[in-house]
């Protein structure tokens, strides 16, 4: 099946609410079941054993979920969510036909075995040792880092920073044109801005970015209360001291 | 509702999320795509296997050995990697300790990133919109509703988990718990009390707490 993507012409940043307001936090007590309900656990192994087909990335999965339509995100809870994120994947990779989603009967020529390039699904040993392993994003340094602990730092915002017009990113708007301090270097990083729109992984320093919460935020003014965040080095420019 | 959003393949599928999953499961299944054993491997891991029992053996030796402590906070990944537990979603692992003058507190604003190979998959709250707004904006407001009110004195370091590091805190041993040993030490520690959400608890006062 060919590939096809979608349109972006959903795509938000509703996603991207860090600083908004709201309303109580549904705390939990602790001890309860991981899975309030059996469809979320299986939702969840459905999600991370189609990830393990190897036909996207994290970064893309990511976006799959940001760019469901707004009202979608905001109605959906955390795991319906990942079905909507995995059925748009798994449309737009030409793994499952939109007729298919809508009549859920596997089309006569459906299954497996049918073109060369199939892809084989990993056995229950292959998904263990794929979790204990995980999915690294660092990568070897390709440039000296620009920045050194100290140095202090402007953001770009969400939209320059994104390789693609209305694409993923994970720079948060309410980081956008303040200045913090680089505080930790964790070497180079898979840049999502990129990855997540099959262009390559660019892997680009990171680092740790401390910010005031009275310059981030009017109301926390006096406050000595910081927020950390890690930024890659295209999301940053350097402020003279 | 607008044309667009019936060109959405999630708005194909049935409208209740359990029969939502039990559609994509069949499908993947019946196309060869997902092996039904591989499926049952991730949940028995992650309801069984991974969780915040692992988090809190690390954060008790640390409390109980300094040249450890020492270690998993500054040779986070060398440490994880000898325990076998650099896995899915804890890959790159940022330990950060509370102190008499620090208390950190962990969020992501963006998605749901946490430690997953030492808290176990993060209960819903944590991944709550309500949480991921507030939490950087007014973590002392959040936690006091959480029932830990800090003092004006005590820096509040909030860390949004904005890229593929993990964030864990390494909580203060409790005056009262100081010269218990590794295992007894475990079990002040709590889940919330690894994303600076909480303080460890005694576990008398824990189980209280769930039986109340």
């Amino acid at each position: 099946m060919a590939r096809v993507k979608l349109p972006l012409s959903a795509a938000g940043r509703g996603h991207d609410m860090g600083g908004q307001p709201g309303g109580p936090v549904p705390i939990d007590p602790q001890g309860q079941p991981v899975f309030a309900q059996n469809w979320q656990a299986r939702a969840l192994a459905v999600t991370v054993a189609a990830g393990g087909l190897g036909k996207w990335t994290l970064d893309e999965s990511r976006h799959a979920r940001e760019r469901l339509p707004s009202e979608d995100y905001m109605a959906y809870g955390y795991y319906e969510k990942w079905m909507a994120g995995l059925a748009t994947l798994l449309v737009e990779h030409g793994l499952v036909t939109m007729d298919e989603l809508r009549s859920g009967q596997v089309a006569a020529d459906g299954a497996q075995g049918v073109e060369q390039d199939d892809p084989v699904p990993p056995t229950a040993a292959q998904v263990r040792a794929a979790l204990a392993r995980g999915g690294p994003s660092r990568r070897p340094d390709r440039t000296p880092p620009r920045y050194a602990c100290g140095q202090k730092v402007q953001v770009l915002s969400p939209d320059s920073a994104a390789r693609q017009p209305g694409g993923h990113t994970r720079l948060p708007a309410y980081a956008a044109h303040q200045t913090g301090v680089i505080i930790s270097h964790h070497g180079s990083h898979v840049l999502p801005d990129s990855n997540a729109h099959g262009l390559g992984e660019n892997p680009e320093h990171l680092y740790g970015v401390c910010f005031y919460a009275n310059d981030l935020w009017p109301e926390q003014v006096g406050s000595k209360d910081e927020v950390c965040l890690d930024l890659w080095e295209s999301y940053l420019v350097a402020v003279d001291a | 509702m607008p044309h667009e959003h019936h060109d959405h393949p999630h708005s194909l599928l049935p409208p209740e999320p359990e029969l939502r999953v039990k559609a994509l499961e069949t499908i993947l299944v019946e196309k060869g795509l997902v092996d039904p054993e591989a499926l049952q491997l991730i949940i028995d891991t992650y309801q069984h296997k991974i969780g915040p029992q692992i988090g809190a053996r690390l954060v008790a030796r640390a409390w109980a050995d300094a040249r450890f402590k020492d270690r998993l906070l500054n040779d986070t990944d060398t440490v994880l990697a000898e325990a076998e537990l650099a896995g899915r979603q804890g890959e790159h692992v940022v330990v950060v300790e509370n102190t008499a003058d620090t208390h950190n507190l962990v969020v992501c604003t963006l998605c749901s990133c946490y430690p997953w190979p030492l808290l176990g998959i993060p209960p819903g709250w944590y991944k709550s919109d309500n949480y991921r707004r507030r939490a950087v904006r007014e973590p002392r407001a959040v936690l006091a509703e959480f029932g830990l009110t800090l003092p004006e004195t005590t820096r509040i370091r909030v860390w949004d988990s904005t890229a593929e590091i993990r964030y864990l805190v390494l909580p203060q041993c409790p005056e009262q718990a100081i010269n218990l040993s590794e295992d007894e030490l475990a079990q002040w520690v709590t889940r919330d009390s690894m994303i600076g959400a909480g303080l460890p608890i005694c576990p008398a006062d824990s189980t209280m707490q769930k039986e109340g």
